[in-house]
C-alpha cells in the first residue's frame, strides 16, 4: 500500500453480504496484517432489502476519521447503492460493480465483473458473491497482501465451506488479473485544481 | 507483550464487554436495544462459561432493578442499553443513587426522543445521564470514542463505580458501538482492578452507612451474616428513614464529598496538540475522531489548534476545562445534539469565548465542518 490512509466502500443490499466482506477485509488488514483498521457500516431498520453500506479504513497510522472522506475503492453489488454512493471519490479511485445487478455506470472508469453471475453458475451458490467480489477488490486494489486476505476468510467460515469459499476467492482473484488498469481512462481531475 | 495476548477485529460494543468482564463483571441483565444488542448477546455467550449470570429481563425496568440486587448481593454488575430503555431506567437509577450501589450502566446512544432513529447515531442524552434520575444525586457519566476506549473506561467505570459507591453511566454512541478496529486483549500490560471495600467489623458492630475520611462506607454482601436495611426513603446512617434535618444535611454533603475527594482520578480528559494551542476544540465520543483530524487540518494550515477529550462529562472536569478556557482565545464544542454539553463548558468559565458546532441529524460530525469554524474563531 502506497498512500497513508486508504479507504474503502462497499455497497449493496441487506443480504449480499457487504458488511461481512467488509468485515473480512478489516481482519485481513488489521489482525493477519499490521495496518491500522476502522470499519463501520451503515444501514436502516430493516434486514433485508434497501440499500447498506459498510466502510473499511486502512492506514499505516493511527485511525482519526471512521468514516470515508474520500474513496480510493468502492464496490457496488447493485444499482441503488451505487447510485446513493458513488460521489466522494478520489480522481483515480477504483470503481468495482458487480454487472449481475448494475446496468447504468456512471464513469467510463468503471470495472464490470459479474460477481454474482460467477457465484450462481460457476460455483451454484449465490452467497458467495461477496467473497469472490473481495478477491476482485484485493486483487485489484492491492491494499493488502492475498495472504493475510486468505487467512482472514478461512478464519470466519465454517469448515464444511472453507472449500467453497477458497474457490470463491480464487474465482474473484482471476477474474481481476484479467483486468488491466493501465487501459483505464484518467481522470479529468488533475491535482492541480484540488486544494 | 504476553504470549498469550492475541489481536482482535472488535466492536466497540464487544470490547465493552471484554472490558467489564476483565473489570470482574459477573452479572449481566438486560433487555436488548439497537444499538447496544451486541453487548447483551456476548454476554449471554460469556458468561455462563465463566460461572457468571445473564438474565434476559422483560424490560428495562426490571434490568437495573435486577442488577441493583445482585449488587448488593456482592456481584460486580452491568446491563447496556439506548436511550428508550435509558429512559425506562431512570426511577431505578436513583433508587441507586440513594442506596449508594454500585453498577454500570452502558448507553450507546442513539437518535431521540422516543424511538427516534433506533439506527443513527446521536449525543443527546448527555444532559439526561447528569438528571435524569429526580433529586440532587451523584453520578459518574463516562463518554469512550474509540473500541480501544470502550475496552479501557469499561474497566474504569467498574473501579469507580465499585471505589466510590455510585452508578457509572458509559456513555457510547452508534459510531464508537459498531466500529471495528484491532486490539490485543489481554492488554499487554494488564489493567488494575479495584474491589468495593467490605466491613472490617464484627457483624453486630456495623453501621452500614457511617461516615468515614473517604465518605464511602464499607459494603456488606446481603446474605452474609450483616444485617442491614435497604430505603429508597432518605436514610441515617444505620439505614433507617429519616427526615431530622441535621441527617439529610449529612447525607447530601457525604455524596457531594466522597466525589469531590475523589475528581483527580474520576475526572478523566486527553489533550492533543494543546501546549500553544491558541483555538480548540472540545469534544467527547465519536466526534473527537472528527475533531482530532480537524485540528491537524488546521495545523496544516498554521493554525494552532488543540482539541480537549473529554472522557469523563460528569462530574465536570473543571480543571481540565478552565485551563484550555484560560488558554485559548477561543473554544469550539462540537455534539452531536442541539448543544447540551456545551452549556456545561460555558458555566465553568463565564468570560471564555465558548463557540459551539451542533449536528442533530443523524449523522457524525464531517472533520470538514469543525476545520471550516475553526478557520474563523
Amino acid at each position: 500500500m502506497e498512500k497513508n490512509r486508504y479507504e474503502v466502500r462497499f455497497g449493496g443490499s441487506g443480504g449480499q453480504g457487504i458488511i461481512t466482506a467488509a468485515v473480512i477485509l478489516a481482519e485481513a488488514a488489521g489482525v493477519y496484517g499490521d495496518f491500522h483498521v476502522c470499519q463501520t457500516q451503515s444501514y436502516g431498520p430493516q434486514s433485508r432489502g434497501g440499500r447498506s453500506k459498510a466502510e473499511v479504513i486502512i492506514s499505516k497510522q493511527e485511525i482519526d476519521y471512521p468514516h470515508v472522506i474520500k474513496m480510493d475503492c468502492f464496490l457496488a453489488m447493485n444499482q441503488p447503492s451505487l447510485d446513493a454512493y458513488f460521489s466522494d471519490f478520489e480522481p483515480n479511485g477504483l470503481l468495482i460493480v458487480d454487472s449481475t445487478f448494475v446496468e447504468q455506470v456512471p464513469t467510463s472508469r468503471a470495472i464490470s465483473l459479474p460477481f454474482t453471475r460467477m457465484a450462481r453458475e460457476d460455483l451454484g451458490k449465490e452467497i458467495v458473491a461477496n467473497i469472490i467480489a473481495l478477491g476482485a477488490v484485493v486483487q485489484l486494489s492491492g491494499i493488502i497482501s492475498l495472504a493475510s486476505l486468505e487467512k482472514a476468510v478461512l478464519s470466519r467460515v465454517p469448515v464444511k465451506f472453507r472449500e467453497l469459499n477458497q474457490q470463491a476467492l480464487q474465482a474473484g482473484i482471476a477474474a481481476a488479473k484479467q483486468v488491466n488498469l493501465g487501459t483505464l481512462p484518467r481522470s479529468s481531475v488533475t491535482e492541480e485544481i484540488l486544494i | 507483550m504476553e504470549s498469550s495476548s492475541e489481536k482482535f477485529l472488535l466492536q466497540g460494543n464487544e470490547a465493552i464487554v471484554e472490558g467489564a468482564l476483565a473489570a470482574g463483571c459477573c452479572f449481566f441483565a438486560g433487555y436488548p436495544i439497537t444499538p447496544s444488542s451486541e453487548i447483551a448477546e456476548l454476554m449471554s455467550m460469556r458468561l455462563p462459561k465463566q460461572n457468571g449470570t445473564f438474565i434476559q429481563m422483560e424490560d428495562e425496568i426490571a434490568s437495573i432493578g435486577a442488577i441493583i440486587g445482585a449488587s448488593l448481593a456482592g456481584a460486580k454488575v452491568l446491563t447496556a442499553t439506548s436511550g428508550p430503555g435509558f429512559s425506562l431506567m431512570q426511577e431505578n437509577l436513583g433508587y441507586a443513587c440513594m442506596t449508594e450501589v454500585p453498577l454500570v450502566i452502558v448507553n450507546v446512544m442513539r437518535g431521540g426522543p422516543s424511538t427516534g432513529l433506533p439506527t443513527s447515531p446521536a449525543q443527546a442524552d448527555v444532559m439526561q445521564t447528569r438528571w435524569g434520575t429526580h433529586g440532587d444525586h451523584p453520578i459518574i457519566v463516562l463518554s469512550v470514542s474509540s473500541v480501544a476506549d470502550s475496552y479501557e473506561i469499561a474497566v474504569h467505570a467498574f473501579n469507580m463505580a465499585e471505589k466510590y459507591r455510585v452508578p457509572v453511566v458509559l456513555l457510547s454512541d452508534e459510531i464508537v458501538g459498531h466500529t471495528r478496529e484491532a486490539i490485543t486483549l489481554p492488554p499487554g500490560k494488564p489493567m488494575e482492578v479495584v474491589n468495593r471495600i467490605k466491613p472490617s467489623v464484627p457483624p453486630e458492630w456495623y453501621v452500614p452507612y457511617e461516615n468515614n475520611s473517604r465518605g464511602v462506607p464499607p459494603m456488606a454482601d446481603i446474605g452474609s451474616g450483616y444485617r442491614h436495611h435497604v430505603t429508597g426513603l432518605m436514610h441515617n446512617a444505620k439505614g433507617f428513614p429519616t427526615s431530622d434535618p441535621q441527617e439529610v444535611d449529612t447525607f447530601h454533603r457525604r455524596m457531594q464529598r466522597k466525589l469531590d475527594n475523589g475528581a483527580m482520578e474520576i475526572q478523566m480528559s486527553r489533550g492533543f496538540m494543546l501546549d500553544d494551542a491558541e483555538v480548540a476544540v472540545i469534544a467527547y465520543g465519536a466526534v473527537t475522531r472528527s475533531a482530532l483530524r480537524a485540528v491537524k487540518m488546521a495545523r496544516e494550515q498554521g493554525i494552532k489548534a488543540g482539541l480537549l477529550q473529554l472522557i469523563t462529562l460528569f462530574p465536570v472536569p473543571r480543571a481540565a476545562l478552565d485551563s484550555v478556557l484560560r488558554q485559548c482565545r477561543a473554544v469550539l464544542v462540537a455534539e452531536m445534539n442541539m448543544g447540551q454539553y456545551v452549556r456545561e463548558v460555558r458555566a465553568v468559565n463565564v468570560s471564555s469565548n465558548v463557540k459551539q458546532l451542533n449536528r442533530f441529524d443523524g449523522h457524525l460530525i464531517k472533520p470538514d465542518e469543525i476545520f471550516g469554524k475553526l478557520m474563523i474563531l
